[in-house]
Formats: C-alpha cells, structure tokens, sequence
C-alpha cells in the first residue's frame, strides 16, 4: 500500500480515527507522518518489544493472586484479603481453597516442610492412616539418615519396604 | 474453687524441684486443635462460640483429671482475675483480654489447663517443674486422646490438625521451657543465649512481665515449626540438643563468675539483699531483678560450691515461718514464692481488693522484708 499523502513510499503507518462517531483512516509512510508530527520510533529492539509485551501480560503469581483475591470461601466466606489483615484463617477448608498462595507461607514458616508427619486421631480411616504413617516413617528415615544412625535407618526401610507392600 | 485458693502459694511447676530446676524452672507443652464441622473462631458467631464452648467445657469436665477440676469463664471474670490467671500462665493474654464467650479449665494442681475458644477451639496445656519434656508430652498425649475419643477434631492428611494461623498447622505442638539465666547476662554473654536460639530457629520471649522483656531473668524458649516434625522429634532435640547447650553456656558463665569475678558475684547479691532487706517501696521489676540474684547465689552455693560472704549471710536467715526448709536459710521455694506471689495481680488478689501502684509496691516491700528479715 502506498502512502496517502506522498503517493510514493510504502505506508507502514497505519492510522485509525473515530470522531463523532465518524471512523477515518490513514495510511502514510515514515516520512509522511514525521512531517505530520506524529511520532513514531522507526525501530523497537526486540528484547524492548518482548518486555513491553510481557508488562502487560499480568504473571502466573498476579493471576493466581487476582484469581484468589475475588475468591471468596463457600464455607466461611473468607478472603485472602481477610487473611492477610487478620493472620488467621475463617475454615480449615480454606488450607485447600487458597492452597496455592497459602504454600510459601507454610513453607517458609516451617523450615521448608509442607506436609504432615506426626500424630494422627485414632478414628482416622485405615488408609488414611496407613499413608499417614507411611509419611511419618519416610520422615524418621531421613532423619535417621542425616543423625548418621544407620542401624536406626536400616530398621526404618525394613519397616517402610512392609508397609508398602 | 476461688482463685483464692490457690493465690496465695506458688504452683507446682514453679516450687524449684525436677531435673536442671537451677536452670530449667519448667517444662511446658501445648497443643492447638480445632473441633471438625466448625468454622475457625475469627468466623464464628457468638452463638456459634457458646455452642463451641459448651460442648468442649462438658468434654473437658467429665475427664478423669482427678478430684480437683474447675472451670473459669474468662469472659465473665473481673479484670484482677484475668490478670492472675496470666500472671500464673494458666491463659495466655490473648485469652484474658479477647472477645466472646471463652473459659479454661484447670486440673491437676494446675499442671494441665484448657483454653476453650482461644485463637483456636481449643488448646491444652501441660506444665511440669523442671526439665521434664517427656513427661510433659506423654501426659498431654494421653489427655489429648482422651478428648479426641469424644469429638471430632479438624484434621486433614496433608496438613494435619488444622489451626487458624498456619504457623501452628500440622502437629499444633508448643514445646517451651522456662529458663533462668541470670549469670549469662551478668557476664555481657546473654548475646550468645540468643544467637544460638536464632540458629536454631527457636522463638524466646520473657517469663515474666509484658512482651519480650525477660524481667528477673527469666527467658521461655519455644520451638516454631510444627508441620513436617514428630512430636517426639521436636522433645527430643529439645532434651538433647538445645536445653544442654544452653545449661551448658549458663553453667560456663557460673564458672567464670566462681573463677575470676567472684567479688562482682558477691557485690551483686549484697546490694540484692540491702535493697530487698529495707526498701519501703519496691516495684514488680525490681524485685525481679533483686531477686534474680538471691536465687543465683543460692543456686551456686548449692550446686557449685560457691561460697562468699553474701552468700554467707543468706544461710543465716531462717526464712519465714511457712517455710518447710527454714532451718536451712533461706531456700529456693522461699525465693520462687517471693517472685510469683509480688505479682501485681497475685499481691491485690491475696490482699482482698485492687491497689494502686504505691500501694502495690509498699505491700511488695513489706511482704520481702517480712521474708528476709524474719
């Protein structure tokens, strides 16, 4: 396409107006819209390009934290939001609704540690139970393991080998 | 049960006996747990929490804790008692001061008590003289199944007991033990007390007084994971990792005291004694203070062999006339009782009514020097 106002060069400014409701457009050259006062930066290094894109492409955190900031708890009508100014939660329900954004927390408050290893209520299912101590026994090996308690170790594969059967 | 009856003594697990009892006043393990089917106390309504309260209230009373079970609705007592009963660490101060229909229950000569509706439903405690962790985890175990055999407690195979803060998730285990440090500090070294407690990743905060402010001394350190740990675990590196390390570096500085400053030692326990012998008013962070000191030198007497003529002189008081071991000068229950009984709210409820503050510290000077100069 050529440039509408020099009718010589390519037009690779392409302009679109809508006033009163009226919708114009224009399509002019480098040059052309210079001299029109239109600014325009001929070339955008790529990597300019990519990051002006990414802006305004919101991250996998701001998404997940927009997403969980709308959610509300169908059981305690809880808000992240809410936790944030009050530290504490409304339901244990709430453990799985915010998992994602309450894990770093977790994580970071308990040296590293997201899952539970310890005691159980006794009316715990059986198969909870069974993974449970599963769990407890992989945890007691690794500890076995760093302590240099080899013996306790062996014991404790022997144990988690059984059970695992 | 009035308060009364048990404010005008010290409680068991301050009576100076058990395990390390020179530096290691008490052992203390609680546990955080919520009732299943119920929101967290934060979302609850006030009936929601009466219904929460009662059906844990009639649990806890029809265990078998022994003859002498009581229960205090906090949120229906008067200020002066909310205050004694932080003062004796049977509530925290969240509990005393929090909102809605809560209580605790108290059992055992107050070894266990129950905080109902506090952050969480519920959160029992156990409390021993001593280095006595073990003791202290069996005893909570047992009772904690024994609660658990009657409701249903907020669980999830994930994360474990579920707690309304999740820095508590998972175990809901506090594993706490009360020390006195008096020579550490006296030596410029109680910086290395909380370098390795930061090391460690343990949580310290005063015995006594408000906030962090270690009055007398005294320091309670506690562990802060509670997710990904055994119980048994966390006791056991308590027993053998941190509480000898930290005896360890209190008992190097009793030594260095013995060894090289015995006369700052004995400087220190004669000023103790001139003060807390003849002041007419005396405040609760004073006579902390002073008293710390009387209690260290007792203590090395005892322990280390240590002998000046302050120390001397504390023999050859005959201590007051309640006191079982008067013959043998004045002893550590006698010095654990002045600190807990000078309390502000110990002093006015033992008294019959509130005071102001002078006329606290009048009472509390006297109430010494009646102890030291009998």
């Amino acid at each position: 396409m050529q440039c509408q106002i020099c009718n010589k060069s390519e037009a690779t400014i392409h302009l679109t107006e809508i006033a009163d409701g009226v919708r114009t457009e224009m399509h002019i050259c480098e040059h052309c819209a210079a001299e029109q006062g239109i600014a325009v930066k001929s070339q955008m290094p790529i990597n300019e390009l990519l990051s002006s894109l990414l802006a305004s492409q919101p991250s996998d955190e701001q998404m997940l934290g927009a997403m969980d900031k709308e959610l509300s708890c169908p059981q305690c009508g809880f808000t992240l939001e809410q936790f944030r100014k009050e530290a504490v939660l409304g339901c244990g329900y709430d453990y799985e609704l915010f998992e994602k954004s309450l894990l770093p927390l977790i994580e970071k408050a308990h040296n590293g540690q997201t899952s539970h290893c310890g005691k159980i209520p006794s009316k715990t299912p059986t198969d909870t139970k069974k993974q449970i101590e599963l769990l407890n026994l992989r945890q007691q090996l690794d500890s076995a393991v760093q302590a240099e308690d080899y013996e306790l170790a062996a014991k404790l594969r022997d144990k988690i080998m059984k059970r695992g059967k | 049960m009035k308060l009364t009856d048990i404010s005008s003594d010290i409680n068991e697990w301050f009576d100076g006996s058990g395990p390390l009892a020179d530096i290691v006043i008490s052992s203390r393990i609680r546990l955080a747990r919520n009732l299943a089917g119920y929101k967290f106390l934060i979302r609850c309504s006030v009936a929601e929490k009466s219904e929460i309260l009662k059906k844990l209230k009639s649990v806890l009373m029809s265990l078998e804790l022994g003859d002498k079970i009581f229960y205090i609705s906090v949120d229906k007592a008067a200020a002066l008692d909310k205050h004694f009963l932080v003062e004796r660490h049977l509530i925290s101060r969240h509990h005393a001061f929090g909102k809605g229909p809560r209580g605790v229950v108290i059992a055992q000569r107050e070894s266990f008590t129950a905080m109902i509706n506090e952050e969480d439903h519920l959160r029992i405690q156990v409390l021993k003289a001593g280095c006595q962790l073990s003791g202290c985890l069996e005893q909570i175990n047992r009772i904690d199944d024994m609660i658990e055999q009657k409701l249903d407690y907020a669980f999830s195979p994930r994360y474990g007991y579920l707690t309304a803060c999740p820095t508590n998730l998972g175990t809901g285990i506090r594993v706490s033990v009360m020390l006195h440090l008096p020579a550490l500090k006296m030596i410029g070294q109680i910086g290395k007390f909380f370098k390795a407690t930061r090391d460690m990743n343990l949580a310290v905060r005063g015995l006594f007084g408000e906030g962090t402010e270690a009055a007398g001394d005294f320091y309670q350190l506690s562990n802060q994971v509670t997710l990904g740990i055994l119980e048994a675990d966390i006791v056991r590196q308590f027993e053998n990792t941190i509480i000898p390390e930290i005896v360890e570096y209190e008992n190097a500085a009793r030594n260095q005291l013995l060894a090289s400053q015995i006369d700052v030692l004995d400087d220190k326990i004669s000023r103790a004694m001139a003060l807390l012998k003849n002041a007419q008013l005396i405040s609760s962070q004073e006579a902390l203070f002073l008293l710390s000191h009387l209690r260290l030198g007792i203590n090395m007497h005892e322990h280390l062999g240590a002998t000046t003529p302050a120390i001397e002189r504390l023999y050859t008081l005959v201590g007051p006339a309640d006191d079982a071991e008067r013959s043998g000068g004045l002893s550590i229950t006698t010095i654990n009782r002045l600190f807990m009984l000078t309390l502000p709210a110990h002093l006015q409820l033992n008294y019959g009514r509130p005071l102001d503050t002078t006329h606290r510290d009048a009472l509390r000077a006297k109430i010494i020097r009646s102890a030291l100069n009998s």
